[in-house]
């Protein structure tokens, strides 16, 4: 038996298939991923996401910290609530997890770090957070998380919730969090919907759960959270990017800030170097033309630039055909065709921007 | 409704095989490997005047999580491969012994079908393989 989220009950209840992920007993869905998905592209869902870490981290420094710990910089945190997107590199400049960060007040930053990496995140963390006094790092496990997501992912949370928080709630900008009440909303997401993701007391999880599914928010499983995130382009920790890769050869350069030029962070000098010296490798888009599913770990042959490897391959619901991220060398541009050995047969895909849909809507 | 059928036959490889009383028999996959594949998105099959060879692989089935071969449960020939499952692979999912029937097939010796499974020693398999 895993570990299980304060909803593991509700789950089952609703006739969840439960599987392992990352030592979670997760639903990866409920009768259909595929229709799941589509509910969330044209109406709403909600996923729970209790598994995910949240951390509080609070003192005096809490700023320096971050600014010592991310890639990204949070100095562009400059109004309360307001949340960022980093990388954590190790001092090769490998990425140990991706994560948001929100700026809650001058003594508190709140983290939500990824499920699987638990462990090693949190010795991290409290072993850099020795080098600033004062600082307490605390795992919020008393915590759940539900994220609602679609087009009509914010009229259902005011209807299931209560009307009052239409105005808080209502007046966030995207990538940001308010407390309200025992409740901390953020617009923040992993689908390319909008919606809310909504961290609340684990007590009140269950109960929260009911009151947005008798509001007409389908669950929905890991399954499909899988393929819409992939539609949107978003990066999939240990898939598209872990220790052995720097987010300059992750598709993740936007959210490296290198300026200012005097801000210290762990790893730095190795995005330096490899800025300076040009990236080798870069994630793209790619397209399979006819029939089939493209897969993890396939080998992507791209004519006369070398070799590269799909990092997240599945089938977009969306789009009806095959779609990756693939990790493939810099000399590749986008509109090339590339080769992929599909299960020992060569299959042609077209390489593109990602990210594949947003809003509901194809981008290719 | 059960989810092995008493009348159908099936392989070790979860496929099931009905006899059709012409001397052809009819496959697909079970409601288990359905299941444990999650939604189709993609079926290949043999076209019809294929010969296969018992235990061979001689198609695939591909949902969004994973792909699996299909393996022929006896030697025989194609007489007839299930042409609506490539627009609608989710017809696998929805009706696997009925509407989602994969091919039909000229079984090239008969002997051959007695050494399926009955629907019981196919339930004991699948009870088998969740533990």
């Amino acid at each position: 038996m895993g570990n299980r989220t304060p909803l593991y009950d509700n789950h089952l209840k609703m006739g969840a298939k439960i599987v392992d992920f990352g030592g979670w007993d997760m639903p990866l869905h409920y009768g259909s991923q595929i229709e799941e998905h589509h509910k969330v592209r044209k109406d709403c869902g909600m996923f729970d996401v209790s598994h995910m870490n949240v951390v509080d981290v609070k003192g005096a420094k809490v700023r320096d910290f971050f600014r010592l710990l991310l890639a990204n910089n949070v100095d562009k945190l400059k109004t309360k609530g307001k949340a960022l997107y980093s990388c954590m590199l190790t001092a090769k400049g490998g990425v140990i997890d991706d994560l948001i960060v929100y700026y809650m007040d001058d003594q508190w930053f709140r983290v939500v770090m990824n499920a699987a990496t638990r462990d090693k995140d949190m010795a991290w963390v409290n072993s850099a957070a020795k080098e600033f006094g004062g600082l307490t790092v605390t795992p919020r496990n008393d915590l759940a998380m539900i994220a609602v997501q679609g087009p009509n992912a914010k009229e259902k949370v005011y209807q299931a919730l209560g009307e009052a928080l239409r105005a808080p709630a209502g007046a966030l900008k995207p990538f940001h969090a308010a407390t309200v009440g025992e409740l901390f909303i953020a617009t923040t997401g992993y689908t390319g919907e909008d919606g809310f993701e909504i961290i609340l007391p684990a007590k009140a999880a269950p109960f929260t759960w009911q009151m947005l599914h008798e509001a007409g928010v389908p669950p929905i499983g890991l399954g499909a959270r899988d393929t819409l995130r992939l539609e949107a382009g978003m990066n999939l920790y240990g898939s598209d990017m872990d220790e052995t890769t720097t987010p300059l050869e992750s598709g993740l350069a936007w959210t490296v800030a290198l300026e200012p030029s005097d801000r210290k962070f762990i790893g730095r000098e190795v995005l330096d170097r490899q800025k300076a010296q040009g990236v080798p490798r870069q994630l793209v888009g790619l397209v399979l033309e006819g029939k089939g599913v493209l897969r993890n770990h396939q080998k992507v042959i791209c004519n006369g630039a070398g070799e590269g490897e799909i990092t997240s391959g599945s089938f977009s619901p969306t789009l009806n055909q095959a779609i990756a991220l693939a990790r493939v060398p810099a000399a590749v541009k986008i509109g090339d065709r590339a080769t992929v050995d599909l299960r020992g047969k060569p299959a042609t895909v077209r390489v593109v921007k990602y990210p594949f849909v947003r809003h509901g809507k194809s981008c290719l | 409704m059960s989810t092995v059928p008493k009348d159908l036959k099936y392989t070790k490889s979860h496929e099931w095989v009905k006899l059709n009383g012409d001397g052809s028999v009819t496959v697909g996959i079970t409601h288990h490997a359905q299941d444990l594949m999650g939604d189709m998105v993609f079926v290949d099959l043999p076209q019809a005047g294929t010969k296969i060879t018992s235990g061979k692989e001689c198609g695939v089935v591909e949902s969004v999580k994973a792909a699996s071969d299909v393996y022929a449960p006896v030697s025989g020939e194609i007489v007839e491969a299930n042409a609506a499952l490539a627009d609608s692979p989710e017809t696998v999912n929805k009706d696997c012994y009925g509407a989602g029937w994969m091919f039909r097939l000229k079984p090239a010796n008969k002997t051959e079908l007695d050494g399926l499974l009955d629907a019981k020693a196919y339930e004991a398999l699948v009870a088998s393989e969740k533990h």
